[in-house]
């Protein structure tokens, strides 16, 4: 490949990771919720859309970044928590497909609603201004912002595992996601469990869209596409697991930004050939339990 | 959807008189009602539509309802049976009755290369991974604008005249486009029909019942649910072509997962596992859609509403409450 500089290489790596952490936190949302509730959250794609256009009206009304940055997960993770609590709890123990259909149905709602309330046609959202501009990263110059994106997803992930690892409540989530029936007989309330858990996930979901919106705007369609490319990583990465989640991610990412700088026109194709290649190789994922497939 | 669909075919059970005639003659019901629909149906495009949206529907129903995988990405069968047969006619100048063929075996070899990947996963996967191969399927046709016309669609598949047998029709008259759509239909139900009644549909209801009790009896369960993948592959792809004969241009939104959501509510709101349950969502889906249409622009919100409705409420949709009642 003549032309192509290790420098340029290893910033298009850069820019796989930023895009690939967007991945990892739509697809541990998805994997928290999958790997606890055993519920597909179809409408994982409209919450993070959700959580781009609360950034997008808080800014509207004078907010800032910052505040959105706390604002938006609390909004869309009480939106969850409803959406669990009135739509979603009716329907364990009825089979596995019915609250996938029905958070499907969901998005349709969702994703209609912003389409009144906000048009159509999309948003532009602006960088905040401190990350504006481009740093010095040793390898060339490299977007401020899209550094931001990898150290506010470190950020989230370190959190998530010292609650998940370090709390007691979180013992609790391991457990459950382990054996919801043992937890339940030593007097634990799992479906409030499972109420909480359903409102982090959404809330990662809306983070997610909030730090995507500077990077590609805002538009009702925006969760369509990425629930697709969520599927892909849960399955490569193993349904459920958090680690999983983390690594297919950000391998999508670098797939993604790789084959765009090869063949452009291959870019969006390519990540599922990633994942027709992992499910010939190994069906249950990097990370999946072997029978968790059947 | 076990539940739904066990108490249909249990043997020996009090089964009420209508329930068991329709039962025993339904391709000739569905085909009595096809012929005569035309004349309580003012509109005859919307008709055409629901015969195709119906076969599409018959077609998933095969995969969701009997042999109980939930497919998320039967857009692509569908899609890729209308572009097949709306590139023979339009790029080789092929005739209507080759173009449909090359469709519904576009249809078929989909549904195959599909079915080989997803069919490694099982349960809630198999959604996730349809719908991701779906969505490649996708871009590969938004990206061959070549052959495909990409955003714009396919355009300009026009069939003026059929030649049968000696015989011209006129395939521009509504009424004539009608009953030649139906014929192929009624001609798929007929033959789902015969599907069903076989050891083979057996054997697809024993793998949805209880796969290790399937498999112990010697069934290999994997090429089972293949096969009918990919039986499915040719219904979707048959009602792919004749949309884009209907259509006569072939929109990419077809590929858009939003089609295969479709067929899901369609079939949902029919009765999955039921013979006459996809035709009966789709007449009920595609004339609601025409009313509700009048007075707003906003139609998913009602769509998506009555989803939440039949998923949260009436989980064995309209054919499959009828039955129940009916049954009692």
């Amino acid at each position: 490949m003549a032309g192509l500089s290790f420098d340029l290489i290893a910033l298009q790596l850069f820019a796989g990771l930023a895009l690939g952490a967007i991945y990892v936190l739509f697809a541990i949302g998805l994997s928290l919720i999958f790997g606890m509730l055993t519920v597909v959250n179809f409408a994982h794609g409209a919450f993070y859309m959700v959580g781009a256009y609360v950034g997008l009206y808080l800014i509207s009304i004078g907010g800032n970044f910052w505040i959105c940055l706390v604002a938006v997960p609390i909004a869309i993770g009480l939106f969850g928590l409803a959406v669990e609590r009135v739509l979603i709890r009716p329907l364990y123990g009825r089979g596995i497909d019915y609250p996938l259909l029905l958070t499907f149905g969901l998005s349709y709602v969702m994703v209609e609603c912003v389409r009144i309330a906000f048009g159509k046609t999309g948003y532009p959202f602006d960088t905040p201004e401190v990350l504006q501009g481009a740093v010095d990263i040793g390898v060339g110059y490299f977007p401020l912002y899209r550094l931001f994106v990898i150290g506010a997803t470190a950020v989230v992930l370190l959190a998530l595992w010292l609650f998940l690892e370090k709390t007691s409540f979180g013992l609790i989530i391991r457990a459950g996601a382990r054996d919801p029936q043992i937890v339940r007989v030593l007097g634990v309330d799992v479906s409030k469990v499972w109420l909480i858990v359903f409102g982090i996930g959404t809330a990662i979901a809306g983070f997610a869209g909030l730090l995507a919106a500077p990077l590609q705007g805002v538009i009702p369609e925006m969760g369509g596409t990425i629930l697709a490319e969520a599927f892909v990583v849960t399955v490569v990465g193993g349904m459920g697991s958090i680690g999983g989640a983390v690594l297919a991610g950000l391998l999508v990412g670098v797939v993604v930004s790789m084959t765009s700088l090869f063949a452009p026109e291959m870019a969006k194709v390519s990540i599922f050939a990633l994942m027709a290649v992992v499910l010939i190789v190994r069906p249950q994922g990097f990370f999946g339990r072997a029978g968790l497939m059947s | 959807m076990t539940e739904t669909t066990q108490s249909i075919k249990q043997p020996g059970a009090a089964t009420g008189g209508w329930y068991e005639f329709a039962t025993r003659h339904r391709a000739s019901i569905v085909a009595a009602i096809i012929l005569v629909f035309p004349l309580v149906m003012p509109f005859t495009a919307l008709a055409v539509n629901i015969l195709i949206y119906g076969l599409y529907a018959l077609g998933f129903n095969l995969v969701f309802g009997y042999l109980g995988l939930l497919s998320f990405g039967h857009a692509a069968l569908f899609g890729t049976g209308a572009y097949l047969c709306g590139i023979a006619i339009v790029h080789f100048g092929w005739p209507w009755y080759a173009a449909i063929a090359v469709g519904v075996g576009g249809g078929l070899l989909m549904a195959l290369l599909i079915g080989v990947l997803a069919i490694r996963t099982r349960g809630i996967y198999f959604a996730m991974v349809t719908m991701a191969l779906s969505q490649c399927v996708y871009y590969l046709f938004y990206q061959a604008v070549d052959l495909t016309g990409g955003e714009n669609g396919l355009r300009g598949i026009n069939v003026r005249n059929i030649d049968l047998f000696g015989l011209r029709i006129d395939f521009i008259n509504p009424i004539v486009r009608y009953y030649v759509i139906a014929a192929f239909v009624i001609a798929a139900f007929v033959v789902m029909s015969r599907i069903l009644a076989s050891p083979f549909g057996a054997v697809i209801e024993a793998v949805r019942e209880n796969e290790k009790r399937a498999r112990a009896s010697g069934y290999d369960v994997t090429l089972t649910r293949l096969l009918t993948f990919v039986l499915s592959g040719g219904f979707c792809g048959l009602a792919g072509a004749l949309q884009a004969l209907h259509l006569s241009i072939v929109p990419i939104e077809i590929l858009h997962y939003e089609t295969s959501g479709l067929v899901v509510m369609i079939a949902l709101l029919g009765g999955m596992g039921t013979f006459f349950g996809p035709m009966i969502g789709a007449a009920v889906f595609l004339v609601l859609e025409n009313v509700v249409s009048v007075w707003t622009v906003h139609w998913q919100l009602i769509v998506g509403a009555i989803f939440i409705a039949c998923v949260l409420f009436f989980p064995a949709g309209i054919w499959g409450t009828l039955v129940a009642r009916g049954r009692r």
